[in-house]
């Protein structure tokens, strides 16, 4: 037998849900608010969506333009590093597989890239087939900005920092480049399923 | 950097509760030995592991309330009542338990003492902790770098290491302590009695001409408030760090 905590019982989970909770994490039903700075105010006048990097051309969508594409609604368990996960979240916006759509790239990474000078590190594979997406409602409103808005990245099979608010584009590398908490202690990947948390993990 | 005290593996380690210091009703700070702490910047967290007999765990962050040169590693926890962990840490943790932690966590907000710009440090409530690891880190190291503190609490009762923060600020070394309470006036009270605004920024943070280090931590609305209010009057985001946590969680 390991170790115990003296007198603690702790809230058990109800069991319909617990498959679906990350080791470590615990199930909120309101949607608490992580950020590392102020919260940018985004000018959708000036807004576009870049795909740069390892490819030939370079495609950019304005506001209005990205609004035109094929939109997918998705519901999906997000998982915070700090521990919180929320079940069944509903989200629309834009498949990351249409925006890719016809692209040769030699790049096996990516770096996503918000205002305000955020970044994060995924492995293209991770972003493309159906498990990513470039979002701007949630729950049927459009996206808070506290909560990324007017536009933010989701990939939920990864900790939810790697789902970056404020999103502005991709860029395509064939090195794997540390972003923003990748550089400040947390984990390159990030799968909250093996508890990928912090560097070492 | 801080790459140096968060680099390779954080493994779970157990610290020793050695005492505890009830701060307010709701607050306490629980002061641990913890043998093989490998050392922390001041601003950083841990993670807290507890575990029941049939192997049940919950795990939750709590920033780190002591300096990183003091002999024990403070954790300043406030009891929230619908919580998981914290009502067993501020409440059935006793002298002598051990704690399954691990640590430290974060290596952006956090102060260094080595930079010559002044410090703006804003907190709401229990976002005070990782604030005072940096205000107790700039009295050990007697860094002359000037400081600011701006601390919002509810009522006087509530207000976190006041006679610690009293005695920092009266030590003349350049720091200054205001507080603002927003749901008490209490008799012969000289600070302010409302939520931060642009007013009480002006007459009490650095301006921005004087590229003020920027460190902000409370509740959500609190953080947007004063880090939107900072922007508008001219800091630059880059110098603004924030951590925010919701009414979940405990």
């Amino acid at each position: 037998m390991g170790f115990v905590s003296r007198g603690f019982r702790g809230k058990r989970r109800d069991t319909a849900s617990s498959s679906r909770v990350p080791p470590g994490q615990y199930v909120v039903t309101d949607f608490p608010v992580l950020s590392a700075g102020p919260t940018p105010r985004v000018n959708l006048d000036q807004w576009t969506f870049s795909i740069e990097g390892e490819i030939d051309e370079p495609r950019r969508w304005t506001w209005k333009e990205f609004q035109a594409l094929p939109t997918e609604t998705v519901t999906k368990d997000i998982h915070c590093v700090t521990k919180w996960s929320k079940l069944d979240t509903s989200w629309k916006g834009v498949s990351v597989d249409t925006l890719m759509e016809g692209v040769e790239t030699a790049a096996e990474f990516a770096t996503i890239f918000s205002d305000g000078g955020y970044t994060t590190n995924v492995p293209l594979e991770d972003i493309t087939g159906n498990k990513a997406w470039v979002v701007y409602e949630f729950d049927g409103q459009p996206l808070h900005p506290e909560h990324g808005g007017p536009v933010r990245f989701l990939v939920p099979h990864l900790y939810f920092w790697k789902s970056a608010k404020w999103v502005r584009g991709i860029r395509l590398e064939k090195d794997e480049h540390p972003g923003f908490w990748e550089s400040n202690g947390y984990n390159m990947y990030g799968d909250p399923w093996r508890e990928q948390r912090y560097w070492g993990d | 950097m801080a790459r140096a005290a968060v680099l390779g593996r954080l493994t779970w380690q157990f610290g020793t509760l050695a005492e505890i210091v009830r701060e307010t009703p709701r607050v306490s700070s629980l002061f641990f030995d913890v043998p093989e702490w490998p050392g922390h910047l001041a601003g950083q967290h841990v993670d807290v592991r507890l575990t029941a007999d049939d192997g049940y765990q919950a795990e939750r962050s709590y920033s780190i309330a002591s300096a990183p040169t003091d002999k024990r590693l403070a954790l300043t926890v406030e009891r929230l009542d619908d919580g998981e962990v914290s009502p067993y840490l501020v409440g059935e943790l006793r002298a002598g338990d051990r704690l399954e932690l691990r640590g430290p966590i974060g290596g952006y907000f956090v102060w260094r003492g080595d930079e010559d710009r002044p410090l703006l440090l804003i907190g709401g409530g229990s976002g005070i902790v990782p604030l005072m690891s940096m205000l107790r880190h700039r009295a050990r190291i007697a860094s002359k770098t000037p400081a600011r503190l701006l601390f919002s609490s509810r009522a006087l009762a509530d207000v976190i290491y006041r006679e610690e923060l009293e005695r920092l600020g009266a030590a003349g070394d350049g720091l200054g302590v205001v507080h603002t309470l927003t749901r008490e006036k209490p008799a012969g009270w000289t600070g302010y009695t409302r939520r931060i605004d642009e007013a009480m920024l002006r007459e009490t943070a650095w301006p921005s001409e004087d590229s003020p280090a920027v460190f902000v931590c409370g509740p959500t609305p609190f953080v947007e408030a004063a880090a939107s209010l900072l922007v508008a009057m001219g800091h630059d985001a880059r110098s603004i760090k924030t951590e925010r946590f919701g009414a979940t969680g405990g």
